[in-house]
């Protein structure tokens, strides 16, 4: 059965940009265009894999994954984070709320492929 | 052996429990003290161990057993005398117990005698002739032979079988 | 997929957030410290910044990227709201959106000079350098180009107890290193819990990785690039040099180096000395073991590599040094017999080094001494071609296995046996083409000569597709000679090696080739000579299959040392699979039966004791080496295990060779002599005293 991955971004291009990615790779996509939506669809069908932004409005990306992990479901789930800055800070905030890792922008859709075949396996 | 020629016969004098034995001086290559002697299982008790050798691990032979003599014991005065002897046609390296090593001598051919048929407690075939050394009869050996008897085939071959002795075949 | 190009996708995006920019911009004039308009304002820029890098909007992205720093400042309060800024930040916002609208045009002085506007109106010097994100995260490849030579590294893991939670799959990250290059992962198991305290999604374990590979460090640390800043990463490059176990442990702190060399001073196996006395682990020895196993892999394989530059030597040198390495093998086990009864530490530090030396030298020599059979195969070519004219038969000859590598001696050694059964294969062995056809098999007869290495053995073997032998006559022929006992039930195996007899032929035609009932007997002892053995299977009417088994090397092998009574023997490694302890209680039990339980499996076993009919006290503590032959696990029961031993093969001489039990001797570092057992042949000797025993 193919994997769902939810895309979690208020930018419509990043999400097509994701969609187009990993939908061609044989993964189902679910988009979100911010962190609460994201949340209300998690909740609402298992995902295998979430893509977030960073920064969103209503809720962010590092609240969102905090609110993830607090649900038994999401524990153990991959979430990856996309950032912009090489900024360190926020990508330790990411780990300790939860993130399994990141991506950083811009990134070739090869790169995306590969992160995504790093936490989920080939 | 060379002693129809007239020659003196160069010959290595050992005593083994009271008889003195001799060897061709010429087949003996070194004359060592007893050092650590291994065992080999299930081998002919006649050629019953090994040395080293200057780095060669050579066959130690016991003369006692051939010669159905007391228990070789060792003393003080035990030694290793390695020897080349032919076997099958190949030169090997050989060690013999010794109980004492006398010295290296020449016995004149007149004295040599071949071997009497009686008198000798160890069969003809393994001497080679006898000679004098003072008052004391010298029994040269004919070491080529002494190895090569079928007794020192390890014992246990298929016609000892059913023998209490189990050994490697 | 009929999805629209993300790159428009992108453009009316931008339209977007540049208006939701400019309509924040425009509010913040009147509510300059309302929050959500900066965040608005900000995160639209961020979106340009990113999602323009994204679809080649370079420029564009560059410009955003200068806005957005400035908007960070904002943000975290740095810098102020002013008139000026919100100014200058719409003429930007304008200037963005021709950057977007026409990406390919020369604007990069006006982007300058709109920057340089915008620090002085946030009065800082900084709009920063604005440089594109440059860092990729996440995927290990990228990077040099070029190939590194390999290189490798000591990778040791510790993930924290809760790495899971995070979605962070540990094997997955192994699996990645794996893919890296040629890897070793050895497992530390001791931080297991008792499975009540388990829970399940805790890991417990950390590894030790060997990998082997032409790619940076950087891309062994990229594998873990997300989790690097909670787990325990140790990566080193390791030289690729024999080491011993006892250096290995130390250099990885996992054992200290005083409890090794106190260890290694006593004669048994360093592993598991340090086991017992705590100073390490046994997964720990196990991993230090699989380190060492991978080095001597990557150092094999890294030899095979290099480029082929040859020069011709005289064999006898090749002779020369072979026995001078030997020498100095047996020099250096008294040297280390000495030494590690000494106190003396420098001491102790050379005997090792030149322990390691001597064991590298040795390893060199003997590939040097190595050649590929196939110069061996090529000249029966001519023989098969002669044989074939001279017997009016039709042969093919067919080989395989030809880059299969032996001593050269060995080589030398193999030729007038393999001459004489290609010989007898074809003379006796195939039928005339008339005789083929009337069987229905082709006119052409078939041997088939080949090689192949199985562990340090070489298994040679010679086929023909003709007559096969005939059970019936070598039966009828032995009882005639005497080598069998009319009646008696033999195996065919058993039966065949009555072939071997000296005297023994069953052809009634003398042929000028063969059948004058010479050789067979020497082709026996040539191969014994060489410690090899001979073994022939045969279907009547469908060929005979000749195979030879020789040992790699006649100079010097890797043996485990044991004593049994006052004696020391040495096992070829290469025979060994492991060796365990015999419980009193099952040593008792196997007395009145010949099976050990090993983990489950019946294992035979033979008491060397016994077998050597020794007779002095008994060790309290009886150790069982598990050796393997033929592919059968025998265990033999001896007195202890004392370790590894370089062992020089010195041959016995005749007076000696009656017993097959030993295939030759060595000399130890205290100058004594050790036998070398001949498994196979021991282990048939144990099957004949146990049926004499059974019998009587």
């Amino acid at each position: 059965m193919a994997k769902t991955v939810l895309t979690v971004d208020d930018s419509a291009s990043m999400r097509q940009l994701i969609k187009m990615t990993l939908g061609g790779a044989g993964f189902a996509v679910v988009e979100a265009s911010d962190g609460a939506e994201g949340l209300e669809k998690a909740r609402a069908a298992p995902v295998d894999l979430i893509v977030t932004d960073l920064n969103m409005p209503r809720m962010d990306g590092i609240s969102l994954i905090r609110e993830l992990r607090k649900l038994s479901s999401y524990r153990g789930v991959p979430i990856l984070l996309l950032t912009t800055e090489s900024d360190d800070e926020r990508k330790k905030e990411a780990r300790g709320a939860g993130a399994t890792g990141w991506i950083t922008k811009p990134f070739g859709q090869d790169q995306l492929l590969g992160v995504v075949k790093k936490v989920l396996g080939a | 052996m060379s002693h129809e020629d007239g020659k003196d016969l160069e010959v290595l004098t050992f005593g083994l429990q009271g008889e003195i034995f001799a060897v061709e001086a010429l087949s003996v290559r070194e004359i060592l003290d007893l050092a650590a002697v291994t065992a080999v299982p299930n081998s002919n008790p006649f050629v019953g161990s090994l040395v080293n050798v200057r780095g060669k691990v050579v066959p130690l032979a016991d003369l006692h057993i051939r010669f159905g003599m007391e228990p070789f014991e060792q003393t003080v005065d035990t030694r290793v005398i390695v020897l080349e002897v032919p076997l099958e046609g190949e030169a090997t390296i050989v060690g013999i117990l010794a109980d004492k090593v006398f010295e290296v001598t020449g016995l004149a051919a007149t004295t040599m005698e071949a071997a009497p048929d009686i008198g000798i407690k160890w069969r003809r075939e393994f001497v080679s002739g006898i000679g004098k050394r003072g008052e004391d009869f010298v029994i040269v050996l004919n070491m080529e032979r002494i190895f090569a008897s079928r007794d020192s085939e390890p014992a246990g071959k298929p016609e000892d079988a059913g023998s209490e002795t189990v050994t490697a075949f | 997929m009929s999805s629209p190009d993300p790159r428009d996708v992108f453009r009316n995006e931008a339209q977007e957030l540049l208006e939701q920019l400019e309509q924040a911009l425009l509010d913040l004039e009147n509510a300059p410290d309302d929050g959500e308009l900066i965040s608005s304002a900000f995160r639209a820029l961020h979106t340009l910044k990113g999602s323009g890098a994204m679809f080649g909007f370079e420029a564009a992205a560059h410009f955003a990227h200068g806005l957005e720093n400035a908007f960070d400042l904002v943000r975290k309060g740095k810098a102020p709201i002013s008139g000026a800024l919100i100014g200058v930040t719409l003429a930007a916002k304008d200037h963005l959106r021709i950057l977007i609208e026409r990406p390919d045009e020369a604007l990069q002085e006006e982007s300058d000079r709109i920057l340089a506007d915008l620090s002085k109106a946030i009065g800082s010097t900084g709009s920063q350098k604005g440089g594109r994100a440059t860092e990729t995260a996440g995927t290990a490849e990228s990077e040099t180009a070029e190939a590194n030579p390999a290189t490798t590294y000591r990778i040791q893991i510790r993930f924290p107890a809760n790495i899971m939670d995070n979605g962070t799959n540990p094997l997955l990250l192994l699996d990645e290193l794996k893919g890296l290059g040629s890897c070793t992962v050895s497992p530390l198991t001791t931080r297991i819990p008792p499975i009540d305290a388990i829970d399940p999604n805790s890991c417990y374990v950390d590894w030790d990785v060997l990998l082997t590979t032409d790619k940076p460090r950087s891309a062994i640390e990229d594998v873990f690039i997300f989790v690097l800043d909670e787990m325990e990463l140790h990566i080193e490059e390791v030289a690729i040099e024999n080491k011993r176990l006892g250096e290995i442990l130390v250099e990885r702190g996992d054992a200290p180096a005083a409890a090794v060399l106190t260890a290694l001073s006593r004669q048994e196996r360093l592993g598991e000395i340090l086991v017992k006395e705590g100073a390490t682990s046994e997964d720990r020895v196990a991993s230090a073991l699989a380190e060492q196993r991978h080095i001597q892999t990557s150092a094999a394989k890294a030899q095979q590599k290099a480029p082929q530059a040859s020069i011709r030597v005289p064999a006898e040198r090749l002779d020369n040094l072979m026995d001078r390495v030997g020498e100095l093998v047996i020099a250096q086990a008294r040297l280390r017999e000495i030494a590690t009864t000494s106190q003396d530490v420098a001491l102790r530090v050379v005997a090792e080094e030149i322990e390691r030396l001597a064991a590298e030298l040795r390893e060199n020599t003997m590939s040097i001494r190595m050649l590929p059979i196939g110069s061996l195969f090529g000249r029966f070519r001519r023989l098969v071609r002669d044989l074939s004219q001279e017997l009016g038969k039709d042969v093919q000859l067919l080989t395989s296995g030809e880059e299969t590598e032996l001593d050269k001696t060995m080589i030398e050694r193999l030729n007038d046996p393999m001459v004489h059964l290609i010989r007898n294969s074809i003379d006796h062995g195939l039928e005339r083409p008339e005789g083929r056809a009337q069987a229905g098999k082709p006119r052409e007869g078939r041997v088939e000569l080949s090689a192949d290495h199985s562990g340090a053995q070489v298994i040679i073997r010679i086929r023909d597709d003709g007559r096969g032998l005939n059970r019936e006559k070598i039966r009828a022929r032995a009882e005639e000679m005497g080598f069998l006992t009319p009646g008696v039930a033999v195996s065919d195996n058993e039966l065949y090696q009555v072939i071997f007899q000296p005297g023994f032929s069953t052809s009634r035609e003398v042929t000028s080739v063969s059948g004058r009932g010479v050789g067979m007997d020497v082709v026996k002892r040539t191969i014994e000579a060489l410690r090899g053995s001979i073994e022939i299977a045969s279907t009547e009417g469908a060929g005979t299959d000749i195979t030879l088994k020789l040992p790699l090397t006649l100079a010097i092998i890797d043996g485990l040392l044991v004593r049994v009574g006052q004696n020391r023997y040495v096992i070829p490694l290469s025979m060994v699979e492991e060796c365990v302890e015999l419980s009193t209680e099952q040593d008792l039990r196997s007395k009145s039966r010949s099976f050990l339980n090993i983990r489950g499996e019946l294992v035979p076993f033979l008491r060397l004791r016994e077998m050597f009919k020794v007779t002095d006290e008994i060790s309290p503590y009886p150790k069982v080496v598990i050796v393997s032959a033929d592919d059968r696990r025998i265990g033999l029961v001896v007195d202890q295990i004392i370790g590894d031993h370089q062992t020089v093969i010195k041959s016995l001489t005749k007076l000696h060779s009656g017993i097959e039990t030993f295939s030759g001797a060595t000399i130890l570092g205290d100058g004594s002599v050790a036998l070398i057992l001949d498994i196979d042949h021991l282990i048939e000797f144990g099957r004949v005293q146990e049926e004499r025993l059974k019998a009587s």
